[in-house]
């Protein structure tokens, strides 16, 4: 396996690497801020939980 | 034919999608490692455009995904229209953002492919020009639900679009084919013929490999954002304050 | 059902004479029609060959924007006062009044659109054969323009921001017309044959009022509630 070779992509390494690479960016930023939004939502109930505790006491 | 609604529940559908959702991510996982191994080493490179045809197996995927989504998010959309559940104007909301991504890679990826073949970052050929007007599309939807504050209304009104896109999408597919025979001359439009006449299985099993890869991923971060947006909507019941102090 | 056809005429007669009353609103569309179409040679060359080709795009498009402009007379001034309301409330069907008030629209804004594009075709150098299909296909076009940009307008009935917001909506969606309406142009003045692009543009006009009438009732319901 050379992977020189295989890096170069005949030529054409600038285009197939970078179109994984955005492939790549693009999974990844999803994930990321479907996590995100998560933690978000999650602080933010906890605050407003905590806020309405304290109104109550 | 009994369907059992207790998943429509958003807290039995929560815990659900919690459940499956490890499960959706290995398998996405998977299939994207065996995808990627075969579409980098083991298809062969074209006769044509050498080894820049491995870009059609992110690139092919991808827009076969923005469609797909858009689909889901239009059926979704409906659903919630005609039956008001919930859950499915969640999966519609959620759904926008994903799709939206797809078509951007399909459109990126398609002029990254381009670049090599005809000597231009860009090309008005049928395929990206149409993914052009699908991202518009998206765009208007995710707009639109952006500038309405009732959520209710938000979500009503975004699906009622969602449904006129996706009537409209054939139509603005078979206008730009049209348009582009007129315009392009044939060699341009190779690219979105891939696949005609057969293709051969070291090339399609890639392709379907990845093309599955992507709709497990979809499945797997929808679950994921759609459990945190059922949290928010829930924000005054029981069950979410047990999730949030069980944390 | 003598009171739908007495209600369907009231509605368009009470449209049209608001629009007769505010001829500004009916002027201005028409007038940045024409600006659009004479920035081209401005902004791309005043060449007559070069104008000829770009002519039927540049209309069209031109067409598309000030259609684009014009959509907020559809419902907004009903919905400020409560017309809307009482349209929605009324015994007939939503979905049929709906078609006089776009009908009024489109006579109030396409249709004086059809008539001024032959002027701005010819400072464009269009082929004098070429300005007939044009005014044939502007005909089946632009009501489609006003019927797409109905279910639009109602769907950000009362938004902020919902001049651009409606654009951002609806263009995406006029892409086949603009396509097929400048495609026929474009054949004509190449002396080719139309008759493919006019019953495509007719086909789009019947299942545009069939189906998109309907559509705009759902989002005027949507909006209203």
């Amino acid at each position: 396996m050379n992977w020189t070779e295989f890096f170069h992509m005949g030529g054409y390494a600038v285009y197939v690497w970078g179109s994984y690479g955005i492939a790549a960016l693009v999974l990844v930023a999803n994930v990321w801020a479907a996590l995100r939004r998560r933690r978000r939502v999650m602080t933010r109930l906890r605050d407003y939980a905590r806020a309405n505790e304290a109104g109550n006491e | 034919m009994p369907i059992n609604y207790k998943y429509a529940a958003p807290k039995n559908f929560y815990a659900l999608a919690g459940t499956l959702t490890p499960w959706l991510a290995a398998a996405t996982v998977l299939l994207l490692a065996a995808g990627l191994y075969m579409a980098l080493f083991v298809a062969p490179p074209d006769y044509q455009q050498g080894e820049s045809v491995r870009i059609m197996y992110v690139h092919v995927p991808s827009a076969w995904m923005s469609m797909f989504v858009y689909v889901i998010m239009a059926g979704a959309g409906a659903i919630g229209l005609v039956w008001n559940i919930k859950l499915a104007e969640v999966l519609a909301a959620v759904s926008a953002p994903i799709g939206a991504s797809f078509t951007l890679l399909a459109l990126v990826t398609g002029s990254l492919w381009g670049k090599p073949m005809w000597g231009a970052w860009w090309a008005w050929d049928a395929r990206l020009t149409s993914e052009l007007i699908l991202l518009f599309l998206y765009i208007g939807f995710m707009a639109l639900q952006a500038a309405i504050d009732d959520p209710r209304r938000a979500a009503r009104a975004s699906a009622l679009l969602a449904l006129v896109g996706v009537v409209n999408i054939p139509v603005i597919h078979f206008s730009v084919q049209w348009w582009n025979t007129l315009h392009q001359p044939a060699s341009i439009s190779s690219i979105a013929k891939v696949g005609t006449p057969a293709i051969d299985p070291s090339m399609l099993w890639p392709l379907l490999i990845m093309a599955v890869a992507f709709k497990l991923y979809y499945v797997t971060v929808a679950l994921m954002r759609m459990r945190a947006e059922i949290l928010e909507r829930e924000r005054n019941t029981a069950w979410v304050a047990e999730v949030l102090s069980a944390r | 059902m003598a009171g739908l056809a007495d209600s369907l005429s009231h509605v368009l007669a009470r449209d049209l004479l608001l629009a007769a009353r505010k001829p500004a609103d009916v002027i201005t569309p028409l007038v940045f029609f024409a600006i659009v179409a004479s920035l081209f040679p401005l902004g791309v060359s005043p060449e007559p060959a070069v104008l000829r080709g770009l002519a039927p795009g540049v209309l069209w498009v031109a067409a598309l924007l000030a259609t684009m402009l014009s959509l907020g007379r559809l419902f907004d001034a009903d919905h400020a006062d409560g017309t809307l309301e009482q349209l929605a409330l009324a015994p007939q069907p939503l979905t049929l009044l709906v078609y006089p008030k776009i009908l009024a629209h489109w006579l109030t804004s396409g249709l004086p659109l059809v008539l001024l594009s032959p002027l701005l075709a010819i400072q464009l150098h269009l082929p004098t054969g070429a300005i007939a299909t044009l005014v044939l296909a502007l005909l089946l076009g632009t009501p489609v323009l006003s019927l797409l940009g109905a279910v639009g307008a109602a769907l950000t009935l009362g938004l902020r921001g919902g001049g651009v917001l409606v654009s951002l909506l609806v263009l995406p969606l006029y892409t086949p017309v603009l396509i097929f309406g400048a495609g026929a142009v474009t054949a004509s003045a190449a002396g080719q044959g139309t008759e493919a692009y006019l019953s495509l543009l007719g086909a789009f006009l019947v299942l545009a009022a069939g189906f998109l009438p309907w559509a705009t009732a759902a989002a005027l319901r949507i909006s209203l509630d």
